[in-house]
This record gives structure tokens, sequence and C-alpha cells, in this order.
């Protein structure tokens, strides 16, 4: 049973329930998503389900164009592996892989660790479906970057005074060690630097609303990166 | 992106008509106290109307006992407004209408719309 999708940020709203009380929730276009590789102990070493999401040239309707754009937005080995190439004198054998399941070419890829493969095959089709309501999950993307930020912002720092004779300290880290003893600065002292822009994962998210028809899930609450971004959605280690 | 976002409207309410800045009305609004509900009226001007889907709100402000102005602003498309009643128009220059709660007595009253 795969539990887990990958999904787009779109966008944050209220949703009223029916005793009128208003839910602050993140919605995230998921899926539809298809398992390209299913990993089991036999011949990983591990189990797993790789999904992929991201359609490309999902509207183009001429086959001409939608090849042509397929080629220009997938390498070679990413169409190899989500068989899309024909057979060729060099590769006799290399066919796509589910003919009967074909996966669309998906722009990306994404790796879900389960408990057992059993039941999944290569080529099922994976929606918004899987979870239900009332269902904790936890979701993973990219943060905002911040750029190179201050301490106080970065690290939550406090200000230093703005006034009784003082210049230029308003923003400044203060001490960062002693002098001669130790004569060094400790090692992962906070100062200023790259902040953001990294994986964050908010966990225990309440899911409010699936809406199957448009491929929407509503979680309670933020979900990290901007609009738009890229999110893994996998049930929560909390519990 | 922002249609996606449409998809999880709420229905506008039949019960609330088209509201303009500057409209008397009349707000019947759902109330739970613990495990009884009742429905509380709350009349006044529209001081503002906030457009956004799920988020839209507006403003009603009246003057309560002793001169002491009153606002609360309602979720537009929440299921506790019952029905809202407008009482008037009135003619009135701009969409918000700030300018109200410096204004007292006879001077805070607007013109009827004709």
């Amino acid at each position: 049973m795969v539990k887990g999708i990958i999904g787009k940020k779109i966008g944050m709203t209220q949703v009223f329930d029916e005793d009128g009380k208003s839910t602050p929730v993140t919605v995230i276009q998921a899926g539809p998503c298809w398992v390209t590789q299913v990993k089991t102990p036999a011949s990983d070493g591990y189990a797993a389900i790789q999904l992929g999401f991201d359609e490309v040239a999902a509207n183009e309707t001429d086959d001409t164009t939608k090849q042509y754009k397929i080629e220009r937005k997938l390498t070679k080995p990413e169409r190899g592996h989500l068989g899309l190439l024909d057979p060729s004198e060099k590769h006799p054998d290399r066919m796509r892989k589910a003919l009967n399941n074909p996966v669309p070419a998906l722009r990306i890829l994404r790796e879900f660790r389960v408990d057992t493969v059993e039941g999944v095959e290569e080529g099922q089709k994976i929606t918004v479906e899987v979870f239900t309501a009332g269902e904790r999950v936890d979701v993973s993307g990219t943060s905002k970057g911040k750029g190179f930020a201050g301490t106080i912002k970065r690290h939550g720092f406090h200000r230093g005074p703005k006034t009784h004779g003082q210049s230029d300290r308003e923003r400044a880290p203060g001490s960062i060690s002693s002098t001669s003893t130790p004569g060094r600065v400790k090692k992962g002292t906070r100062m200023a630097g790259r902040m953001g822009g990294q994986r964050v994962t908010s966990q225990n998210l309440e899911i409010v609303v699936v809406d199957t028809d448009n491929n929407l899930l509503a979680v309670k609450g933020s979900v990290p990166g901007s609009k738009g971004g890229l999110v893994v959605i996998n049930p929560t280690v909390k519990q | 992106m922002d249609d996606l976002l449409k998809a999880l409207e709420a229905k506008d309410n039949p019960n609330i008509p088209d509201l303009r800045p500057g409209d008397t009305v009349k707000v019947h609004a759902r109330i739970v106290e613990g495990e009884r509900e009742r429905i509380q009226i709350f009349p006044g001007t529209v001081l503002r109307i906030k457009h956004g889907g799920n988020n839209a709100s507006f403003t009603v402000r009246r003057t309560a006992a002793h001169g002491v102005g009153v606002e609360r602003t309602f979720l537009l498309r929440s299921p506790r407004i019952e029905r809202v009643e407008v009482v008037r128009h009135s003619h009135v220059r701009r969409a918000k209408l700030y300018f109200l709660r410096d204004r007292k007595g006879r001077r805070a009253v607007l013109k009827e719309k004709r």
C-alpha cells in the first residue's frame, strides 16, 4: 500500500466546517503520481517505491510536438528509465517497462520508503485518494531563501540598544568568544550567513480536505516553500 | 493556480444580498453559547468590504450606549451568518468609510441614496 504523494504548493486560504469554524489551510495540488520503480529487499536491499509527478506537455495534443517537448525536457537516461525509448539494434530488449501500464513522461521522481511493496506494481496510478480527511501527514519542501541573513533573523538574537551612546550596535551579533583563553572561536558558533532554501519538514499536519476531482489536498497550517514549490507528503512520523 | 484555490471556496450565502459600503444593515449572526445556539442581531453601518474568496469579510460599525463605537468584522462566507438585512443605502464617495470613526452624533450619519 502506497501512502505518500508528490505535490505542488498552491497557496493558503481558510475553510469552514458545518459549525462555521474556520481553519487555516495550505492547498496542495497532489498527484496524480505514477509508480515508476519498485525496490524490493531482494533487488535493492530495502523496500521502497519511486513515484513520478508532473507530466511533461500534459496538455499538448499534437503527437509530434509532444514528442519534441518530451525530448527537450527529459534526458535520454530519464526517458529510458520511464520506458519511453523504443528498442534499438544495440538494446534489443529495451522495451517499455510495463507495456500494459504505460507511464507518461514525468519530470519529477521521488522515492518513498514503505514497509512492504506487496500489491504495488510499476505503472500504477496514485491519487489523493490514498489519504482521507482527518489523517496526519508530514509535508517536506524547500524553504524560501532569505539570502545572507544576520544573526537576528537567522538565530533569533536580540537587538542591541538604539540609544545610550551606542553606534552601529543595533543588529550586531555581540561577542563571539573570549580573548586569549581559549584564543579561538568555538566551532558551531551562530553567526550570519545563508538562510533558507533548505529542505524543511512540517510535521503532524492534519488533512482537512481531500478533493479528488481537482487532485487537491488541504492541510491545516503552513507548509515550507513558496507557492508553486514542490512538496512531498508522507504519513507522519509522530504518533 | 488561483483557479485551484477557488475549488475549495464556500458557496455564496444566498441570504446575504450585495453589500455596499455605507449600507445600514442588520446582521443576523449565529452565536453558540455552550450547548445552546441563538441568533444575535448586530445593526450598524457597513464600514468596509474586503474581497478575497473564503477570506472575504465586511465590517459593521454601530454606536452603542454612551456614544461608544463598536465595530464587528464578519467573514462573508461563514456559515455563522444567518442572513443580512439591508435597511438602507447611503450616498458615499469612497470604498472604506474610516472617516466615520472620527465623527459623532449627527455628523456620523450618511445621506440616503435616492
